[in-house]
């Protein structure tokens, strides 16, 4: 039943999904399109500037995908700055315009590299042939060199095709609706149906479209017009429909600009932007959910407008929004945030939730109470007799040099691991003591302690819920939650999500949750 | 028909055509010939435009060519290469239409003309809807001098047309080619590399050397030339003549 259940959902989340995915990838391939007919054009008339544009295009495609889309978030800020004082009127940075950006400059060098490619290939005596027999430049170029060309531009049309709407499933971090919505949201909560269906979806859609482009191009080549036209339809078919499906289903919702609740991709997040979501709409407010934004994206979308409402930490703020590298005590950490954050980024706290998801280190309680150890600094006695698990980012992190500058800290060994694999080894008995997050639902799964740090090395990390300056008036709507969520209860709705047996949606354990912050503290 | 006035033509610091000066009458059957690199083919181009000179003045019919558009210039000049260079997405019916289809003559009068060209160079008139790749070498030289002939020119410009066929099939379509340029009433030149088939058909030879005109007369006054570089491309087809007549007596060498 629950794995059904799974299904159902994955399903569920589909068309729209896959609507919003089809719809950027063809206007990203569309832009790219655009951009490269004129290069191709202007680099055959001068070959002395093909190795430059090559060479650029490729470098392009040398940056990570997900970095470019990452890369465009603050450049577009930064032009919508300068439009917003220059001409009165913003740029989107978030959502369809940075991807679309993203995209088009990914497909580029196919599209460029086809173009020169398919022209060159074109045999001279051919060109000389059009030349004597007394076509004109554009005729030669319509008549002769596009249709020879067509099969290797189209070959590169077909690349260009297949990794955008492969990339396209990484739009969803900078806040775009696509693919990527279900396979981010899978990983980060294990929910394998999710990441199937959503890999599955993209892949079939990367095939179709290929599929289609493959008939237009041999039925061109071939100089079959029916053919060519029927893969032609085929897509104009797929993009119209999926696209007008999208619009119908949206255009209610058109009315007035809904409450964005944005949320990173981890599973705690999920979980609380579909409690804020909830909220919200218990009290009549329209609202959607942007989830699955890089956590670097995520603060600037806020103070952007482009997102309205999310959680974040204390200690990611302090360093992120701030710019603070200093470790100083909770209270002056909060208080601090509380007066900057609205002075100087318009965005303001509106309920610190009353849990802190920091960096700790954790040991099984057995262990613990055998060695007598509570505190890091009793672990700093014990330490060079023990082994420590971190996750792959720790041993470079403030945190651990903060630790071994305060604590003294020294282990006979220390392994990084993928976090799944860190929690193994300690259960295993491999490592002694592990890296963890404070509101980790394994931490009471699997009874381990957490060690206090009575000499505050580590920054803290309390959940802060923020509201961005679009909509003050959401401080009012959630102050409820000022303090409502004890560490247990948020590791317990983190564990629903993140077990094996029995596994809940994020939408589930936020009902929990809610339920649970109602019937008030135990 | 064809004046070339002092023309030069630089590429990198030499000059391939060097202050040349030709006239060429109307219905004459022009030969270009010379060793590779002579200048013999670019020559020929000055004359539809593909070439435009650095000096000097090329004129068709008395008009300048560098004055015409280079496009309705080439569209009232036969031109074939030796590459042939037919369309290979155009069947042989397209391609042999493609300057009256430039000309924008209308359906009808394009097939009815299409016809008639597959009958002068003696090709079936099912080969109208092949492609070139279902055609032998011989078959798409036939085809390019047909597209050559289309729109019925007065001047013919030919480049090696026939230098990727063999013996026969070149030797045929040499004949038809000359039975042409009479029943058309053609000013025919033609670029070849081979003297022997220049002194064979051609009433006019003209030998070009580093550019320059060494021999210019009938195929029997050039016989008799005594320029160095002329007597050198004489020399190996009359050599291969006389052992091939030894040859035949059964007096071998």
């Amino acid at each position: 039943m629950m794995l059904d259940a799974r299904w159902s959902r994955a399903i569920a989340m589909l068309p729209d999904r896959l609507a919003a995915h089809l719809g950027v990838s063809a206007a990203a391939l569309a832009l790219a399109i655009v951009v490269a007919a004129p290069l191709v054009m202007l680099m055959t008339a001068r070959p002395r500037l093909r190795a430059p544009v090559l060479t650029a295009a490729a470098v392009v495609q040398t940056i990570p995908s997900l970095a470019l889309l990452a890369l465009f978030y603050p450049l577009l800020l930064l032009v919508g700055g300068l439009t917003q004082r220059l001409a009165g009127f913003g740029v989107p940075a978030l959502g369809l315009l940075p991807s679309l950006l993203a995209l088009s400059l990914y497909a580029l060098l196919p599209l460029v590299r086809g173009g020169i490619d398919g022209l060159a290939s074109v045999p001279p005596e051919t060109l000389d042939a059009a030349d004597g027999i007394g076509m004109t430049r554009r005729q030669r170029l319509f008549h002769v060199e596009l249709p020879l060309a067509a099969p290797i531009v189209m070959g590169g049309l077909r690349v260009a095709a297949v990794w955008t709407i492969g990339a396209a499933t990484l739009a969803t971090t900078v806040g775009q609706k696509s693919l990527g919505d279900l396979i981010f949201a899978g990983l980060q909560i294990e929910d394998w149906a999710l990441v199937v269906t959503g890999c599955i979806a993209a892949a079939l859609l990367a095939i179709i479209v290929d599929m289609a482009l493959w008939r237009a191009e041999t039925g061109l080549a071939e100089r079959r017009w029916r053919k060519a036209l029927l893969g032609a339809a085929m897509l104009v078919a797929l993009v119209t429909g999926v696209v007008g499906w999208y619009w119908q289903g949206r255009a209610p919702a058109a009315a007035g600009r809904p409450v964005v609740v944005g949320a990173k991709s981890f599973g705690e997040q999920y979980i609380l932007a579909e409690l804020i979501a909830t909220r919200l709409r218990a009290q009549g407010v329209p609202v959607v959910v942007r989830s699955g934004l890089g956590s670097a994206v995520a603060f600037r979308a806020l103070a952007a407008g482009d997102i309205d409402v999310y959680v974040d930490y204390s200690g990611t703020l302090w360093d992120n929004a701030l710019g603070q590298k200093s470790v100083v005590p909770r209270t002056e950490m909060l208080a601090t945030l509380r007066r900057e954050l609205p002075r100087r980024h318009k965005v303001l706290v509106a309920a610190s939730l009353g849990f802190e998801n920091a960096y700790a280190l954790a040991m099984r309680r057995a262990d613990a109470e055998r060695l007598g150890i509570v505190s890091l600094s009793d672990l700093a006695v014990r330490a060079p007799n023990l082994r420590l698990a971190t996750d792959t980012e720790f041993q470079s992190r403030a945190e651990w040099r903060a630790l071994q500058a305060v604590y003294g800290l020294r282990f006979t060994r220390m392994t990084a691991f993928t976090p799944t694999l860190m929690v193994r080894a300690l259960t295993g008995g491999d490592a002694d003591v592990i890296t963890a997050f404070s509101s980790d639902g394994r931490i009471a799964a699997d009874d381990l302690v957490l060690l206090t740090d009575p000499r505050g090395a580590l920054p803290a990390y309390d959940a802060l819920l923020l509201v961005g300056p679009r909509r003050p008036d959401l401080v009012a709507l959630l102050r409820g939650l000022e303090g409502a969520i004890p560490v247990a209860a948020m590791r317990e709705a983190n564990w629903q999500v993140d077990r094996d047996a029995e596994k809940q949606t994020p939408a589930q354990a936020a009902a929990w949750l809610a339920d649970a912050i109602a019937a008030g503290p135990p | 028909m064809i004046d070339f006035a002092g023309v030069t033509v630089q590429r990198g610091g030499t000059a391939i055509i060097d202050d040349v000066s030709l006239s060429l009458p109307a219905g004459s059957f022009v030969a270009l010939t010379g060793a590779s690199g002579a200048g013999k083919t670019t020559l020929l181009r000055l004359a539809n435009a593909l070439v435009t000179p650095d000096v000097g003045r090329v004129c068709v019919d008395g008009a300048d060519v560098a004055r015409a558009s280079a496009a309705q210039l080439r569209r009232g000049i036969g031109y074939a290469s030796q590459g042939v260079g037919l369309f290979p997405h155009w069947t042989v019916a397209e391609n042999i239409a493609a300057v009256p289809w430039l000309l924008r003559h209308d359906r009808a009068a394009m097939a009815a003309r299409v016809a008639t060209l597959l009958d002068l160079v003696e090709l079936p008139r099912g080969f109208g809807d092949r492609f070139p790749r279902q055609l032998s070498g011989g078959q798409a030289s036939r085809v390019g001098l047909a597209r050559a002939l289309a729109a019925a020119p007065r001047l013919l410009l030919l480049d090696e047309p026939f230098g990727a066929l063999d013996p026969e099939t070149r030797a045929s379509l040499g004949d038809r080619l000359v039975a042409l340029h009479r029943e058309q009433g053609l000013t025919t030149v033609m670029v070849t590399h081979d003297l022997a088939d220049a002194l064979l058909r051609a009433e006019r030879v003209v030998v070009l050397d580093k550019g320059r005109i060494v021999g210019d007369g009938s195929p029997a006054a050039l016989v008799a030339s005594s320029h160095p570089a002329v007597m050198a491309l004489i020399a190996s087809p009359l050599d291969q003549a006389r052992r091939l007549a030894a040859l035949r007596h059964g007096s071998g060498q």
